[in-house]
Order: structure tokens, then C-alpha cells, then sequence
């Protein structure tokens, strides 16, 4: 007689801790884009500069000229 | 088959051990997919532009937010669902998932979604998405349904926020345009489910539950749908006369409302000798005229925005 360690129960439970595992992954990959969003705007190189840097003027407005 | 897998279908059996399918059952995937598109509708429709991502995330947990409530409803309403063949398959009656399972589940995804969708959005928007799960589980689940015939007109009100939220989340505010689209679905809901509740009633009865066919017979009810279709039919067309509507809504809500009333109307008519005769029918393919009349409307939401794009749409 074989022992089978392998249960159908234990199949379930992996199918459930992977499914959990899934599901946190992509709620972290969720609140990191999220962040990335409100935090560059929607400006992918707003995020690179530093907080207190003033924003890019519009064309022709700014500089000393 | 050895005595360990026979023990272990024995622990199987007594400790329901659930799947990770049997927790997404929970959150009743099929009510979640009207809230989805419901929720995106008013979100995409509302003259503020959001970012794709923040969208997504706020249709995302106003969905979550509507599956905790589910999960919720499953809690308090085990013993109903144990007894409805409809709902007896369910993870709790079928014994896979325990009831305080549920309940933690529910409790914790919904602080989550709220949690999410005020800093995805806006503190309104939370607000709004906590207000719509106490307002379907503790008012429509805890208390109107098993008190109350008039249980489905009030307990609609929760799933007829979704688009109401979706517009707040973008405009931070609530105006005509979302309380016309919230109107139009509580003002739906009541002959939609009176239309099931005239060919399930059996289920109902036999789970004490106070539907209005169990109540008051269905007569009355017949009365009610016909009723309530006709004081829905001001508030679509309402809508086309806001800024989310247009020739397009109004033409698509004419027809639409035009083919619920005549099936009310033939409802009206009928009686439960014609009814049982033909298997219900007439009432069958009013319920299924129903869900395409809601889904249809917001569509056509969708189209006048989209043509709005392109300079198109609107009045």
C-alpha cells in the first residue's frame, strides 16, 4: 500500500496560498502605480525632479529673459 | 484507497476547507460585473478627465467594495440561502466556508476599499462607497428584507449608487447628472425583481422571505410592475436632457422605455392561469428585457460621450 502524502486537500490549499499570494502581489503593484500616478501627475519626469524644484515654465515665459 | 485518504476525505468533508475559487464566489463575481460597469459609466461619462490608471483603480474598489457587501449579505443570509435552491450552492450553505469567515472577509475588504478609493479619489467618494455597504447590508440585508414587501424598492437604492460613485470619484461632487443615473436603476429595480419574483416565488415562500408575490399575492404584484415601470419611464428619459445625455440616449430611452411598458403592460394583463399555461414566459422575457434595458441605457451614456470626443453627441 502507497502512503500518498499529496492530498487532494493540500492541492486546494496551494491553489488558495497561491491565489492569496497573486492577489497581494497585485495590490502592491496597484498602490506602487497609484503612487507613481499622483505623484508625477501623469508627467513621468515630474516625479524625477525634487519637490521644491518650481515647475517647468510654459515656453516663452520663462528664464530671465 | 488507503485509510489516510480516507481520513483525509473525512477532515476534507468537516473542515469544508475552501478554495481560493470559493472566497471570489463570496464576493458574488455576477453582481460585481453590473457595479463594474455601472461605476466606469459614471466615471467616464462626468466632464473631468482622470487618469486611466486612477479609473481603473477606482472602478476597481467601488467593485470590491460592492463584493464586500456581498460577502456580507452571504454572512447574515446563510440560513435563507440554505434553504433557496437559487442560492444553496453557495460556499457557506454547501459548508466549504464558514460564516465568520465570510463576515472577516466582508468587514476587512470593505475598510480596504473605502480606505483605497478615498486617497484613489476623493474622501466623498469613500464616503459614498461606505455609506452604499452599510446601506445594503445592515437596512436591505439586516433589516428590510425580512421585514419588509417593500424590501427590494428601498434595498435597490445600494446597487443604484455605483455610477453615482463613479461620477463623485471624477467631479469630487454630486449633481443632477448622478443622482438621474442612481434614480434610473432604484426606479428599475423594483419591476425588474418583481418580474423574477413572479415565476420564483416558490424559493421565496419557502424561505420566509416577504417578497411582495408572498405577501400580497400576485395580483398585486402584477399591479406593482406595471406601476412602478411607468414611474420609471420620466426619470430615463430625464437623463437625455442633462449633459451626459443626447439625441442618441433619448432615441435609444424612448425605445427602450417604450418595450419595458409594453411588457408591463402584457404582465398586467396576464393572469396565473395564462401564466402557468405557457411556463411564464411573458414574465421570463421581461426580466431578461430588463437587464438589457439598463445595460443598454448606460451604453448609450458611453456613445454620447464618446461622440461628445469627437465633437459630436450632446444637445
Amino acid at each position: 500500500m502507497t502512503i500518498r502524502t499529496e492530498h487532494e486537500i493540500h492541492q486546494r490549499r496551494f491553489g488558495r496560498n497561491l491565489g492569496l499570494g497573486l492577489t497581494l502581489v497585485a495590490f502592491v503593484a496597484l498602490v506602487f502605480g497609484l503612487t507613481v500616478v499622483k505623484v508625477t501627475n501623469g508627467d513621468p519626469m515630474r516625479g524625477l525632479m525634487p519637490a521644491h524644484a518650481p515647475a517647468a515654465a510654459p515656453e516663452g515665459q520663462g528664464g530671465n529673459g | 484507497m488507503s485509510d489516510i485518504h480516507a481520513n483525509g476525505d473525512v477532515i476534507g468533508a468537516q473542515t469544508g476547507e475552501a478554495g481560493f475559487g470559493d472566497y471570489v464566489a463570496l464576493l458574488k463575481p455576477r453582481v460585481m460585473s453590473l457595479v463594474v460597469f455601472t461605476a466606469m459609466v459614471g466615471l467616464l461619462v462626468a466632464p473631468v478627465s482622470v487618469h486611466p490608471f486612477v479609473t481603473f483603480t477606482c472602478v476597481l474598489f467601488i467593485a470590491l467594495g460592492g463584493g464586500a457587501s456581498g460577502a456580507l449579505n452571504m454572512w447574515w443570509d446563510a440560513d435563507i440561502d440554505q434553504v433557496m435552491r437559487r442560492t444553496k450552492g453557495r460556499p457557506i450553505p454547501a459548508g466549504r466556508i464558514q460564516r465568520g469567515e465570510a463576515l472577516g472577509l466582508g468587514l476587512a475588504l470593505s475598510g480596504l476599499s473605502v480606505i483605497m478609493l478615498a486617497l484613489a479619489a476623493n474622501i466623498l467618494a469613500g464616503a459614498l462607497l461606505a455609506f452604499t455597504i452599510f446601506f445594503y447590508v445592515v437596512i436591505y440585508s439586516i433589516w428590510l428584507k425580512r421585514s419588509t414587501p417593500q424590501n427590494i424598492v428601498i434595498g435597490g437604492a445600494a446597487g443604484a449608487f455605483p455610477p453615482m460613485i463613479g461620477w463623485v470619484c471624477a467631479t469630487g461632487s454630486i449633481s443632477v447628472e448622478a443622482v438621474l443615473m442612481f434614480l434610473l436603476i432604484f426606479m428599475w429595480t423594483p419591476p425588474h425583481f418583481w418580474a423574477l419574483a413572479l415565476f420564483m416565488n416558490s424559493d421565496y415562500e419557502k424561505a420566509g422571505v416577504p417578497m411582495l408575490t408572498v405577501t400580497h399575492g400576485k395580483r398585486v404584484t402584477r399591479n406593482h410592475v406595471l406601476a412602478y415601470t411607468i414611474a420609471l419611464v420620466p426619470f430615463a428619459l430625464a437623463a437625455g436632457f442633462t449633459s451626459i445625455g443626447g439625441p442618441v440616449y433619448l432615441a435609444v430611452s424612448v425605445l427602450l422605455n417604450a418595450g419595458f411598458l409594453w411588457g408591463a403592460w402584457r404582465i398586467w394583463t396576464r393572469n396565473e392561469i395564462t401564466a402557468e399555461a405557457d411556463g411564464y414566459a411573458t414574465e421570463k422575457a421581461v426580466f431578461k428585457f430588463s437587464l438589457l434595458y439598463l445595460f443598454l441605457h448606460f451604453t448609450a451614456f458611453l456613445v454620447e460621450a464618446a461622440l461628445k470626443s469627437y465633437g459630436l453627441g450632446g444637445w
